[in-house]
């Protein structure tokens, strides 16, 4: 017999199914050790190891909260397709204008040259930093605080 | 709105699309959630990749409080999760608990953020308009606390129903907002504050 509270959540899953629960410390204990790791990559120096704890690490932790705590594995297939579609969409956006931010020439076109410098006296948080010679960093002195 | 003969609102009962209509609308939320958050980040990495002066800046953002932060969202996670488990096993109080300790790790790190960290950098003079990165920082880290808090203040409306009992099906539903926005957050920490 179930509890009135019971019934309630049944009828809140429609279909009165009930998720697989792992072991959700051991999952969150892993999270914790890929923090870690991912906070240490960087101490070592090599570009490429930062890359891989940063960025490689993420996508793992992603897919362990998206399978543990998320459930998508237990959803319904097509959840999984209009999140995929999504991330494509997202994909497709980067593909398209990257060229325009990341490149200084194409097919057909070149950047401007005064664009190409005016984005990096921006970037360096001055309005005319690279024509006056001005550094824009509001406190060159202050490193990590 | 619609509601079934039993008063419940049709989100809650009808599974016409295999699963509750409620639960189906939180991952639309979230497949458009990605699309936003997507496109902000695509945006930050053209920009961090063809631009050294991004990793210039980015070297001043504090690393510490962001692992503290990041870890506290991903204690806050574990709380949702089990209340869901709690919710699904008929617990109530112990679900409603999960929730104030989710909603809990919520307000701690919008504290940390806006009290602490946001303060700081401004105080050393690095405020939205100081450089395209500082720009991004504040636009990415204030839409990601706009949706911690508005994740919180869900929390702490269905938290006092789930302690009677009522409308548990409630709790995985924004345990799986609370999980999404953790995601965003393990994305955010490595390109904000790691990648230097």
């Amino acid at each position: 017999m179930t509890s009135p509270a019971h019934d309630s959540h049944d009828h809140g899953h429609g279909t009165g199914e009930h998720t697989h629960h792992p072991n959700y410390w051991q999952i969150w204990a892993i999270l914790c050790v890929l923090l870690c790791i991912s906070v240490a990559g960087p101490f070592l120096g090599i570009k490429i190891v930062t890359l891989i704890t940063a960025f490689g690490i993420a996508l793992v932790k992603a897919y362990l909260v998206a399978k543990n705590f998320m459930h998508i594995n237990l959803a319904a297939k097509y959840v999984t397709y209009f999140i995929v579609t999504a991330l494509v969409f997202m994909f497709l956006f980067f593909a398209g204008t990257a060229p325009d931010v990341m490149k200084p020439q194409g097919r057909n076109w070149t950047k401007p040259a005064w664009l190409d410098g005016s984005i990096h006296a921006t970037m360096m948080g001055g309005e005319h930093g690279e024509e006056h010679g001005e550094s824009a960093e509001p406190a060159a002195e202050h490193e990590e605080h | 709105m619609s509601a079934t003969a039993a008063g419940r609102p049709i989100a809650t009962t009808r599974s016409a699309a295999g699963m509750p209509t409620g639960r189906l609308a939180v991952w639309w939320v979230i497949a458009s959630e990605i699309v936003i958050f997507g496109g902000l980040l695509g945006s930050y990495i053209m920009f961090r990749l063809s631009h050294d002066a991004f990793a210039q800046q980015a070297a001043h953002t504090n690393t510490l409080v962001g692992t503290i932060n990041t870890f506290v969202l991903l204690t806050s996670s574990l709380a949702a999760v089990l209340g869901h488990k709690y919710a699904e096993e008929g617990n109530g109080p112990k679900a409603a608990r999960q929730l104030y300790l989710t909603a809990l790790g919520g307000l701690i790190f919008a504290g940390i953020k806006f009290l602490y960290e946001w303060p700081t950098e401004i105080h050393h003079g690095f405020t939205i308009s100081s450089s395209p990165f500082w720009a991004f920082y504040y636009t990415a880290c204030g839409i990601h606390a706009a949706h911690v808090i508005a994740g919180v203040t869900i929390m702490l409306f269905i938290a006092p129903a789930a302690r009677k009992g009522q409308e548990l099906q409630r709790v995985e539903l924004i345990g799986i907002y609370w999980h999404f926005v953790d995601v965003v957050w393990i994305f955010l920490f490595p390109l904000l504050y790691i990648a230097k």
